[in-house]
């Protein structure tokens, strides 16, 4: 560890300065989150509603912090410029296979709808959509 | 247990066999009783398969008997596989309640290869849900203990696979890793593990966590086993578009023992504080050894290093919430009854998934939500480019790379389950070769003063798995590390 560095495990609760874990990992002590929080509970709600989870308020106020913490760890990214690269998608070869469209199994609608938590005849059900 | 064949190689197994010496069912047999034994103490199978292994066992028996000289390696060795590969008629988890009890309609493609091959599937491994996690508690079911010391994590996600083969619960498995998911459970488990080039394997039929970095590959316990496990997954999958054409070598032949001439890259990235000093001397003495038979060592740096777990937190987590969004409860899984159809989404979705699942759909869909797709999902995938090109230059002054696989040996039981990113910096070694699509394989190079075992990371460039196996095969035939007898 290099000398001088404020250790995470040290910082008071009212420590505002920057702290390192034992690893020389920065850390925010959190007192210094809650000065610059990344993520409201309010976008909390409305990321779960998209991804559709229904969160209690327990864990509604866990899921902030956790996403704050590492909102602000992934912050680092900004110490490099990559205005001049091009992202990374794939890492595997390059282009799509083609192949001849030819059928090579069967229907079988059974085994498909074995695993369905509701069926009707050939029909996954699920509650009523349209009044 | 009489005969504990359960102990033999994959290599030595097959030949006994192919001589009549030993019989499929006797070995299978010698597993099972194995697993009956040790699972209250372990926890490696979420499944275990007896009745479906001996009948398997049988048929291997009769093919052998009925004996043609290409008999494939595999014939009647019984194998584990992780519970994140569909397999007919199999319960198939990922160990999450979201799929308790789907029952898949279909093989995977490498389960497919491995029963046309006449491998026996003992049964289904531990993992965490999803193949989220670097300990296996993250599984619904229960997490996998360390067979070195029980009060440790047997690491993760594929922690039941390096278990069971550590435990000689089987011969060999099938684990899958996205950021060290065969690695480093192989590591804290004193098994060998290999994780392919990406594409090089095909994933049809395997439970996708996160598309552009999941990859398919064995736990054994040697270097030449992986590689016969290795010669049956690869090669090109009309049903997985994203798999190689390129032809497989056979990979036990690569096998010479010979490194003379071979580079090996140490990164001085690598070698960090934090570091567990008894790793890092186990890890430079491993070095003298290679440089003792003909290898020689040159420094390299990978710069992007540090940057690697940001970058992957988000490229993978916004894969993640993209791949889980099809568990919604109207075709297969769980299903949660509610007053509208959105309702049983979110309602079957905050049951069915634990808590780090949910973390990280959240903070993949955060990072890919209108206004922090370029801040978050864009920069992460632009800071991947960096590193792949960290590897390429290093691949110009060597052929390999060595490192640990991780910062520290086996953690104990709930050391990390309170802080998330201090569980995903024990990743920090083997995050950035999936990043990069390349090959990776841990193998064992000694043990600290707990008696836990330490693993080495050999990485190499795209397709060379040869030279990755020929290197750790060569370590093993020095014969410094002698594997010990597990604790229980």
């Amino acid at each position: 560890m290099a000398s001088g560095r404020r250790l995470f495990d040290e910082a008071t609760d009212m420590d505002l300065a920057e702290c390192y874990d034992l690893r020389g990992i920065k850390r925010r002590t959190p007192a210094a989150a809650m000065a610059e929080t990344k993520i409201t509970l309010e976008q909390v709600r409305h990321v779960a509603r998209l991804a559709r989870l229904r969160l209690s308020a327990d864990e509604e106020e866990r899921l902030r912090a956790d996403m704050d913490e590492m909102l602000a760890y992934v912050d680092k990214l900004n110490e490099l410029d990559t205005k001049d690269v091009a992202p990374t998608a794939q890492v595997g070869e390059a282009g799509m296979p083609m192949r001849d469209d030819e059928v090579t199994n069967q229907p079988a609608a059974d085994a498909m709808l074995a695993n369905a938590p509701s069926r009707e005849r050939n029909y996954f059900k699920v509650p009523k959509i349209i009044e | 247990m009489a005969s504990e064949l359960n102990k033999l190689m994959i290599a030595e197994a097959s030949a006994m066999l192919r001589r009549r010496e030993i019989s499929a069912l006797q070995l299978t047999r010698d597993c099972l009783e194995r697993i009956a034994a040790a699972e209250p103490k372990l926890h490696a199978f979420i499944t275990v398969c007896e009745k479906e292994a001996i009948e398997q066992a049988r048929q291997a028996d009769a093919r052998l008997a009925a004996g043609d000289n290409d008999m494939p390696a595999l014939c009647g060795i019984p194998l584990a596989i992780k519970d994140i590969y569909a397999t007919k008629g199999v319960r198939t988890t990922c160990a999450s309640r979201i799929l308790e009890s789907f029952v898949p309609p279909f093989d995977a493609t490498v389960i497919e290869r491995l029963r046309s091959d006449g491998a026996v599937f003992v049964g289904k491994t531990n993992m965490d849900e999803f193949a989220m996690g670097s300990s296996t508690e993250n599984s619904a079911f229960g997490p996998t203990l360390n067979p070195h010391d029980t009060g440790r994590v047997a690491g993760g996600s594929s922690g039941g696979s390096a278990a069971a083969v550590a435990a000689h619960e089987c011969l060999g498995a099938l684990g899958t890793d996205t950021g060290g998911s065969i690695r480093e459970p192989a590591s804290f488990c004193g098994v060998v593990g290999l994780k392919p080039t990406y594409s090089r394997v095909s994933r049809y039929g395997v439970i996708a966590y996160a598309s552009s970095l999941d990859q398919v590959g064995p736990f054994a316990r040697s270097v030449r086993d992986a590689a016969i496990i290795l010669r049956t997954l690869a090669g090109k999958d009309h049903r997985d578009s994203t798999c190689s054409a390129r032809a497989v070598p056979d990979y036990e032949r690569a096998l010479t023992g010979d490194v003379k001439g071979l580079r090996i890259g140490v990164p001085k990235e690598f070698f960090v504080e934090g570091m567990d000093p008894e790793v890092e001397k186990s890890v430079r003495a491993a070095l003298k050894h290679y440089e003792s038979i003909g290898a020689s060592t040159v420094e390299i740096s990978l710069p992007h290093t540090g940057y690697a777990i940001a970058a992957y937190y988000l490229v993978a987590t916004a894969e993640a919430s993209a791949n889980l969004a099809r568990y919604d409860g109207i075709r297969f899984g769980l299903r949660v009854n509610a007053e509208d159809n959105i309702a049983l989404n979110e309602t079957t979705r905050a049951k069915g998934f634990g808590a780090e699942v949910k973390r990280r759909i959240m903070l993949g869909t955060f990072a890919l939500s209108a206004g922090y797709y370029d801040a978050y999902y864009l920069k992460g995938q632009k800071v991947r480019t960096l590193i792949r090109n960290d590897f390429e230059r290093a691949f110009q002054k060597c052929d390999l790379i060595v490192t640990p696989v991780a910062p520290t040996t086996a953690f104990k039981l709930g050391e990390k389950m309170n802080d998330p990113l201090t569980m995903y910096l024990s990743d920090i070694f083997t995050i950035s070769v999936n990043l990069a699509g390349l090959p990776a394989m841990s193998i064992p190079c000694g043990y600290d003063s707990k008696h836990l075992p330490i693993g080495m990371q050999l990485i190499g460039p795209p397709f060379s798995e040869e030279t990755i196996l020929r290197a750790g095969d060569a370590f093993e035939r020095i014969g410094a590390t002698k594997p010990r007898a597990t604790a229980i």
